[in-house]
């Protein structure tokens, strides 16, 4: 599935921006990914760094190309029959699509919320305890119990279900099954989380929870969110990355994409002229 | 702004807005104090001081500028959150050309400082001064406390800097009748009251957008005006009166 790559190959990488000091060793570095389902490509040659502490959004119109990135990052796109990707991709400075690494262990350090909420159905108590179980990461009792409650508080969503843990999670509303799966993606403290259109099956407010609470996470986690909603990514990100026809066409700092984009196909998407 | 957004970093980015509008009134309302103390106290170094520090008001233009654009585009501000961005970007504008209206007055004082000082008529318009910068005072004074009734009140006065603009365009036009050597210096006064009467103007226009920010309507309609200035005609021989 992984063409080695060359020296040439890793150093090629463009950015579009300066490189300050602490963009210099980015939380992932992605070059000349390129991506086919059954030979026929999805993206061609990107090149794109994802900065520590930081929400990237990536925008563009359906059949852009984000998705298929997003999902190249914690090699979801491996379950796919057909799918081929290329190039280089590397998480602190580790190629992750490289023979030997295993893909339970890259996929706790980049962990992943869908679409629509999809809680296991358990409790609210096994959803979250669930990954931590599995990994290891806490022994059972008082530590489990600190760690889903630590888990609930961080996604904002302890208060509303403390008395209920044990209830059904699917009894939940919509944007806090959401929450709960933002809660179950940090139990098992990721590096990085990766979101796709989070918000999309949920009202105004929950979605403003939600953004208020990516807002929050990324003072511990890098977060990178496929949006639908130009706005959305606008709202709650530093850096935007524009997808068009396979193509990365334009990254930056999100004021200035939304601002001032450099490239035409970018100010015609963020004005609303294609799509 | 009295509950929260529920994404505080709106909260932050509403209120850096709001803090960089205050500084810029801040800054003017010094500026245009500096600038009639150096007037009346025939001063050029006080009054040279008053233009090298314009530029600090441009530079908060650019920033109010700068923050409300990044607002517009990223957070997409509704009703009164709407209207407090453009309220900004509106108040910048008035308060630069107040900036600029205050450093004519501080270069022609410094022109003033080279022909005596006409000490009566320089006080009759540090009066008028004196009431201009109680309403740039009041009009910020209401934005920073959203307080409606005080910009409201405002509006009011633009009324009494129109008059006092009447009459002391009279007032120099018989004093260069009657004693031509002062004709330089009632020209340049003449010139600083049209400033000092375009900066009320500028401060009702303030009064105003906070009027609109809080309460969502225009009030520019209801403001009276009182100035007459352009129809004055000194008559021949009333000046030896």
């Amino acid at each position: 599935m992984v063409i080695p790559m060359t020296k040439e190959m890793q150093f090629s990488a463009t950015s579009g921006l300066e490189p300050s000091p602490s963009e210099a060793h980015p939380k992932i570095h992605a070059s000349c990914v390129h991506v086919s389902y059954s030979g026929r490509p999805a993206i061609r040659d990107v090149d794109l760094d994802i900065r520590a502490n930081s929400v990237t959004a990536l925008i563009g119109p359906s059949g852009c190309g984000k998705t298929t990135f997003l999902r190249c990052l914690n090699r979801m796109n491996d379950i796919i029959d057909g799918c081929e990707v290329r190039g280089n991709i590397q998480l602190d400075g580790e190629d992750i699509y490289a023979a030997g690494v295993d893909t339970v262990v890259l996929r706790r350090r980049v962990g992943m919320v869908f679409q629509k909420p999809n809680p296991f159905p358990k409790s609210i108590y096994e959803n979250v305890a669930y990954g931590p179980r599995i990994h290891g990461l806490a022994g059972k009792g008082k530590d489990l119990d600190a760690t889903v409650q630590s888990s609930l508080e961080r996604a904002g969503l302890w208060d509303e279900v403390k008395d209920r843990l044990d209830a059904p999670a699917t009894g939940l509303s919509g944007g806090q099954q959401q929450r709960l799966c933002i809660a179950r993606a940090i139990a098992i403290e990721p590096d990085v989380i990766l979101m796709d259109e989070p918000c999309s099956a949920l009202d105004p407010i929950a979605t403003a929870r939600i953004e208020e609470l990516i807002d929050e996470l990324k003072q511990n986690f890098t977060i990178i969110i496929v949006t639908h909603s130009m706005q959305q990514a606008a709202r709650v990100s530093q850096y935007t990355a524009f997808f068009h026809m396979g193509e990365l066409v334009e990254e930056g700092e999100t004021k200035v994409i939304f601002t001032n984009p450099k490239d035409p196909r970018t100010e015609a998407y963020v004005t609303g002229r294609i799509g | 702004m009295n509950e929260r957004h529920i994404v505080k970093a709106y909260d932050e980015d509403l209120n850096q807005l709001y803090q960089i509008v205050s500084e810029m009134g801040g800054l003017v309302e010094d500026q245009l104090a500096t600038a009639l103390d150096a007037l009346v106290r025939h001063d050029p170094t006080l009054a040279n001081e008053v233009i090298e520090r314009d530029r600090l008001i441009d530079v908060c233009e650019v920033r109010i500028d700068r923050q409300a654009t990044e607002l517009l585009a990223l957070r997409a501000p509704m009703a009164e959150d709407l209207r407090i961005v453009l309220a900004a970007l509106k108040l910048a504008s008035n308060l630069e050309r107040i900036g600029d209206y205050t450093k004519n007055i501080a270069r022609r004082t410094v022109t003033l400082t080279k022909v005596p000082l006409l000490a009566p008529a320089t006080q009759s318009l540090r009066h008028m001064g004196q009431i201009v910068q109680d309403m740039i005072g009041d009009a910020l004074d209401a934005y920073a406390n959203r307080d409606a009734d005080l910009a409201r009140a405002v509006l009011l006065r633009d009324q009494d800097v129109d008059r006092l603009n009447t009459s002391l365009f009279k007032e120099f036009l018989e004093l260069m009748a009657a004693e031509p050597h002062h004709i330089t210096a009632c020209t340049h006064l003449s010139f600083i009251v049209r400033d000092v009467e375009r900066i009320g103007d500028h401060a009702a226009n303030v009064a105003n957008r906070v009027i609109y920010m809080l309460e969502g309507y225009n009030a520019q309609v209801t403001r009276p005006k009182d100035d007459r200035s352009s129809t004055i005609v000194l008559e021949v021989g009333e000046s030896k009166n």
